[in-house]
C-alpha cells in the first residue's frame, strides 16, 4: 500500500531534462520492506544527494537503478531505458552510460591501477592499442590527481586514493550519469573534502548528472544541488540544503543539526 | 527438503551456465592461461612431494606381504596398477580440492563481498564468463595433466625404494610397471581426472560466487567448497569404478 504522505516530484518541471525518473519503486527482502514507494527525478547536469539513516535503502535504490537488484514493483526510467524490463544486451548498453562508484571502491585486487583502468576499456570499447590505452589511463588518473600510482596495487593505496581510482575507472568510459555510494564514508575530513571537490569537478568537466548517496551532511551541503531525504522507504522531503535545514520534521531535523 | 531442492536447482542452473560459457565466445583465453598456470604450475611441488612419498610408502608397506609368498617381482606391476587406477588420481584430486577449492572460493568470495563482482557487472563485463568459466576450464584441463605427473612421480618414488633394496634397473622397473597397465586403466584415470577437475572448479566457484556475510561468509564458503569437493571426489570415484568394472566384465 502506498503511503499518502510520500513526495512525488513536481510534474510541472521540464520533463525533457529529466535523465532519471523513478516512480512508486518498491523492494522487500523477505518480510522487510526496504523501499515502500520511492519517487525521484534527476535532472540533467544536477548533483542530487540522497540522505537517510543507515539501512534506509539508499544503496538498494541505486543498485536497482543499474539492475544489480531487481525491484518488486515500480518504474525506473534512465536515459529512456525502462530498467526493470531490459534484456541483458540492453542492460549492458545502459550500464555503459551509467558510472557506479562503490562504497568500498571495489578495485580488482589482482590488478594494478593501470590494469584496473584498462579493463573496462578493453572489455567494453575493444581498445587494445597500447598507445591509446596509455593515453586514456594517464588522462583519467591525472583528472583524479593520482598519475603516480599507476603501477601500484590496490592494497598499496589509502582509502581516499582507492575512492579516487574507483571514480577514475568509472569515468574512463565517460558516463552520462554517475552514482556514488557513500563516497566519503570511512575517510578523514580532509580526504572527504578532496573527494567532494572531485565530485564537483566531475560534474563540471564531464558534464554528468549524479546521484550521491550519503549520510555525511557536510558532504551533502558541498556537493548537492538538491537534497532528498529517504526515510522509512520513501522520499520524505526534498529541497536545497537551506530548505532542508529549516525542517521541523522530528526525524529529519537531527540530520542537519550536526 | 524445499531448501535442498531449491539449492539443487540453483547448482544445476549454475552448472548449465558454466557449460554454456565453455562454447560461447568471446573466449577468455588469456585468463584461462593465467588460471592454468595457477592451478597447474603452482601445484606441481605439493603434488610431486606428496605423490613421491605415497609411492615410497606404498612400495615399502607392500613389499613384505608380497615377499612372504615369493611374489616380490610383482611389486612394480602392483604399484603401477594401484597408482594409475586409484592412488594418483585420488591423491591429486584431494590435494587440489583442499588447495584449489579453497583458493577459488575464497578469491571469488572476497570479490563478491567487496563488490568487485558487482563492479564488473555494472561496467558491462560478464563476470560469470570471466571469473567462473575460466577457473572451471582451467581445473578441468589441468587435473588430468597433474594426475599424469603425479603417477610418474609416485612410480619414480617406488622405483627408488625398490632400487635401494635390490638394485633393480630403471628400465626393468618401467617395463614391469607398464606391462600391467591397460588402455582402459589410462582412459578411466583421465576421465576421472577430468570429472574431478570440473567438480573442484565448479564447487569452488559456486560457493565463492554466491558468498555473503562478509569475511565470515568467505571463510564459510571456502570451508564448504573443500568439504563438498572432497565428498564429490569419492562419489565420482565410486561411479567411475562401477562403469570400469562393467566394461572389464563386458
Amino acid at each position: 500500500m502506498r503511503n499518502s504522505n510520500v513526495m512525488v516530484p513536481d510534474q510541472s518541471s521540464n520533463e525533457n531534462d529529466v535523465v532519471v525518473k523513478i516512480r512508486h519503486l518498491q523492494k522487500s527482502f523477505q518480510d522487510r520492506a526496504v523501499l515502500k514507494d520511492v519517487n525521484l527525478d534527476l535532472h540533467k547536469g544536477e548533483n542530487l544527494v540522497v540522505i537517510g539513516k543507515s539501512g534506509a535503502g539508499k544503496s538498494v535504490l541505486i543498485k536497482c537503478m543499474v539492475g544489480l537488484i531487481e525491484p518488486d514493483e515500480g518504474e525506473i526510467n534512465i536515459l529512456g531505458f525502462d530498467v526493470p524490463k531490459l534484456d541483458t544486451k540492453q542492460l549492458r548498453e545502459l550500464r555503459l552510460q551509467v558510472g557506479f562508484s562503490f562504497q568500498g571502491s571495489a578495485l580488482y585486487d589482482s590488478m594494478t591501477v593501470r590494469e584496473n583502468l584498462e579493463f573496462p576499456l578493453k572489455r567494453n570499447l575493444g581498445i587494445f592499442d597500447p598507445a591509446e590505452l596509455k593515453t586514456r589511463v594517464e588522462e583519467a588518473l591525472q583528472n583524479v590527481g593520482l598519475a603516480k600510482s599507476i603501477d601500484q596495487y590496490p592494497t598499496e593505496l589509502s582509502g581516499g586514493m582507492k575512492k579516487r581510482i574507483g571514480i577514475a575507472r568509472t569515468l574512463i568510459l565517460r558516463p552520462k550519469i554517475m552514482l556514488y555510494d557513500e563516497p566519503t564514508s570511512g575517510l578523514d575530513p580532509i580526504t572527504s573534502g578532496e573527494i567532494n571537490d572531485l565530485i564537483i569537478k566531475v560534474q563540471e568537466d564531464y558534464d554528468t548528472s549524479s546521484i550521491i548517496i550519503t549520510h555525511d551532511i557536510s558532504s551533502a551541503k558541498v556537493v548537492g544541488d538538491r537534497i532528498v531525504a529517504l526515510l522509512e522507504g520513501a522520499i520524505r522531503m526534498e529541497g536545497t540544503f537551506d530548505e532542508m535545514k529549516a525542517t521541523t520534521d522530528p526525524e529529519l531535523a537531527p540530520f542537519f543539526n550536526y | 527438503m524445499k531448501k535442498l531442492l531449491l539449492q539443487t536447482a540453483e547448482i544445476s542452473k549454475f552448472t548449465g551456465k558454466a557449460l554454456k560459457q565453455f562454447v560461447q565466445p568471446p573466449f577468455e583465453v588469456k585468463e584461462i592461461l593465467r588460471q592454468c598456470y595457477i592451478v597447474g604450475y603452482r601445484s606441481l611441488f605439493l603434488i610431486g612431494f606428496t605423490c613421491f612419498i605415497a609411492g615410497v610408502v606404498f612400495t615399502r608397506q607392500s613389499r613384505p606381504s608380497l615377499a612372504s609368498f615369493g611374489a616380490e617381482s610383482w611389486l612394480p606391476s602392483m604399484v603401477s596398477q594401484a597408482v594409475v587406477r586409484a592412488l594418483g588420481p585420488l591423491i591429486t584430486a584431494l590435494i587440489c580440492a583442499g588447495k584449489l577449492g579453497s583458493y577459488i572460493s575464497a578469491e571469488l568470495g572476497s570479490m563478491r563481498v567487496s563488490e568487485q563482482i558487482d563492479a564488473m557487472e555494472v561496467s558491462g563485463v560478464r563476470p560469470f564468463a570471466y571469473l567462473v568459466s575460466t577457473r572451471v576450464i582451467a581445473t578441468t584441463i589441468m587435473l588430468p595433466v597433474l594426475v599424469v605427473y603425479a603417477d610418474a612421480v609416485a612410480l619414480f618414488g617406488s622405483f627408488l625404494t625398490v632400487n635401494s633394496i635390490n638394485n633393480s634397473s630403471f628400465q626393468l622397473f618401467i617395463i614391469d610397471a607398464l606391462s600391467s597397465i591397460t588402455y582402459l586403466d589410462i582412459f578411466s584415470s583421465i576421465i576421472k581426472a577430468i570429472l574431478f577437475g570440473f567438480a573442484i572448479g565448479l564447487i569452488g566457484s559456486y560457493n565463492g560466487y554466491y558468498a555473503s556475510g562478509g569475511t565470515m561468509g568467505v571463510g564459510k564458503a571456502a570451508n564448504t567448497a573443500v568439504v563438498i569437493s572432497m565428498l564429490s571426489i569419492f562419489i565420482i570415484e565410486l561411479i567411475v569404478l562401477q562403469f570400469v568394472t562393467l566394461l572389464r566384465q563386458g
